[in-house]
């Protein structure tokens, strides 16, 4: 083992420790803006639904305003983005700088798009269980968390899954902001050093979370599908 | 128990506008099993949809029980919904829950406890036979069984009014009269009444008891059963029952058989239809001994409906014009209906 990293990684093992904080500042990141992102996304994306003109509580008025928000938001390049909210940014969490300031524009960055998929998603949802459930009197607020969340609940988790891979793309920006991870590790050790197996056995990390993820989240659908 | 007045609804697609439905007027009365018939496109789902307001009518008035549902509140007209269950042509069951669950769904909020709920339920799936699969899903039941599921959901609040919209038209034959009887039980056991959109006759004569013809987006005819299908009036009411008494299919393959059954350039060949009584009579043997007609029969059928037998029947008479013309006259005064076909409409 200790001849394989000396002979194939030799600037590897020197840097275990560096190794295992960016993987936890990625986990961090990613954790704490899949659940923000995926609340506001949720939140976003079924307020998108229900106002659409065939929703079952149509108001063009919040439609087209949510619906440009989300395209123009969806539009700015992350590493601009980053740096044009810095101001929100430490309105928020009272620093511009480190990997917790990151998640701002991590949040900002992945709501629309996390917004977009599940509106997507829950369009699927078959029109004729939505006109069944009113007929039987349910409420709009029903209709919402007894039909739409629950029939589209495999498409929620799907999207989910897609959202968490572009997220962990995401986070390896975030060392523009000093917010560390992965994706800093890289660039900062490996690329800007010429220490080729630092960037090598960093992808490799990001690819197991995204394989993981990805495994978490068939997994899941397989189960409330039936 | 239904009254629907001078209802329009009006569709408009960029600048078009559709009229879907125009002047309907309705009455279902309490108890009635309530057909309406029409071809896709005629207005049968758009006119069912406004009676329980899924689709508001663009001018006119819907009373359900008096109820001049309009008028309520959001909050209750969905109270007032959960009197009108409705079924659908594609079952409309969530497929994420249990049948089980899928019967309590629109059960929630009402004042029965947990217990009751479940007993309810439980009760609901008897009734429409399935008690066996309360923990299976959607998915591993047939169409029939859907629909049967989609019924139990239906009668959960204990309606007064069922709404079908093509309820069968997604069943094969056998399934569908297994349906159409669990109906015509819920309408005679829980004095249901059911209001029932369809593109078959065959579904109206099996279970209505008064039917309306729709075609661009009117009501053609309405009335009683028998009385349509014995004395059809409007062109599109006659194809209907003519495809569903199976005579156009039974005219279409004596005429392109003429020499098959022997069809002589004399014989006057047309379609008979006469009910209640006269079924009785010999009529046959009355026209050859009193007026000399031989009468050929060709093809016939009876059908009962509301215990009132009709009868089609498609035959050639020969004998002398004169005697002929006294037989028709005859056949006039007893109340059957003879309606001549000309006999080069092949196809």
């Amino acid at each position: 083992m200790q001849q394989f990293f000396d002979t194939y990684l030799p600037h590897v093992a020197p840097l275990k420790e560096e190794f295992i904080t960016s993987t936890w500042q990625t986990l961090y990141m990613v954790g704490v803006t899949a659940l923000i992102a995926g609340i506001l996304g949720i939140l976003l994306g079924v307020i998108l639904l229900v106002t659409d003109k065939n929703g079952i509580m149509a108001n063009p008025f919040i439609f087209h305003i949510l619906d440009k928000f989300v395209n123009i938001f969806r539009s700015i390049p992350f590493i601009i983005m980053m740096a044009m909210i810095v101001s929100f940014t430490r309105w928020v969490v009272g620093t511009s700088i480190g990997t917790t300031a990151a998640i701002v524009p991590l949040v900002v960055g992945t709501t629309p798009f996390f917004a977009r998929q599940i509106q997507n998603a829950l369009v699927e949802v078959d029109p004729g269980v939505i006109e069944a459930a009113q007929a039987m009197g349910t409420s709009p607020l029903g209709i919402i968390f007894r039909v739409y969340l629950k029939e589209g609940l495999a498409g929620i988790i799907r999207a989910a899954s897609i959202t968490i891979v572009n997220l962990i793309g995401l986070t390896a920006m975030a060392g523009a902001i000093g917010g560390g991870g992965l994706g800093n590790l890289a660039i900062a050790r490996g690329y800007n050093r010429f220490f080729n197996d630092i960037t090598l056995v960093a992808t490799l990390i990001i690819l197991a979370m995204v394989f993981i993820s990805q495994f978490i989240g068939n997994l899941l659908i397989k189960k409330v599908s039936h | 128990m239904i009254e629907l007045k001078d209802i329009n609804v009006t569709f408009t697609q960029k600048k078009q506008t559709i009229d879907a439905v125009k002047e309907v007027n309705l009455s279902v009365d309490k108890g009635d099993v309530y057909g309406i018939v029409g071809f896709s496109g005629a207005g049968k789902s758009t006119l069912v949809r406004t009676i329980n307001l899924l689709q508001p009518p663009t001018t006119g008035e819907v009373f359900v029980g008096k109820k001049p549902l309009q008028l309520l509140s959001p909050s209750e007209l969905r109270e007032e919904r959960k009197k009108i269950g409705m079924i659908f042509q594609h079952f409309n069951l969530m497929n994420t829950l249990t049948i089980h669950e899928n019967v309590a769904f629109p059960l929630k909020g009402s004042a029965l406890s947990k217990a009751e709920k479940k007993q309810k339920v439980t009760e609901l799936l008897e009734l429409v036979g399935l008690s066996d699969k309360s923990k299976a899903y959607p998915s591993q039941l047939s169409g029939g069984q859907k629909q049967r599921v989609a019924i139990a959901r239906a009668l959960a609040n204990d309606p007064k009014v069922l709404l079908c919209d093509e309820a069968t038209s997604a069943l094969d034959p056998q399934t569908t009269l297994s349906i159409l009887k669990l109906l015509k039980e819920l309408n005679q056991k829980l004095s249901l009444t059911i209001v029932l959109i369809t593109h078959e006759m065959q579904v109206v004569k099996e279970i209505c008891n008064k039917v309306a013809v729709m075609e661009n987006g009117r009501i053609v005819e309405k009335g009683n059963i028998v009385d349509i299908f014995s004395k059809p009036q409007s062109p599109v009411t006659q194809n209907f029952i003519n495809t569903a008494t199976h005579i156009d299919q039974a005219l279409e393959t004596i005429l392109s058989h003429k020499s098959v059954v022997h069809i002589g350039p004399q014989d006057f060949l047309a379609k008979i239809t006469y009910l209640g009584d006269t079924t009785s009579e010999p009529l046959v043997a009355h026209l050859y001994s009193q007026f000399h007609i031989t009468t050929n029969i060709l093809s016939g059928n009876i059908e009962i409906l509301q215990d009132t037998p009709i009868g089609n029947l498609i035959v050639t008479f020969s004998g002398e014009q004169e005697n002929l013309a006294q037989a028709l006259a005859y056949l006039e005064e007893k109340q059957i209906q003879v309606t001549p076909i000309t006999k080069d409409i092949t196809n």
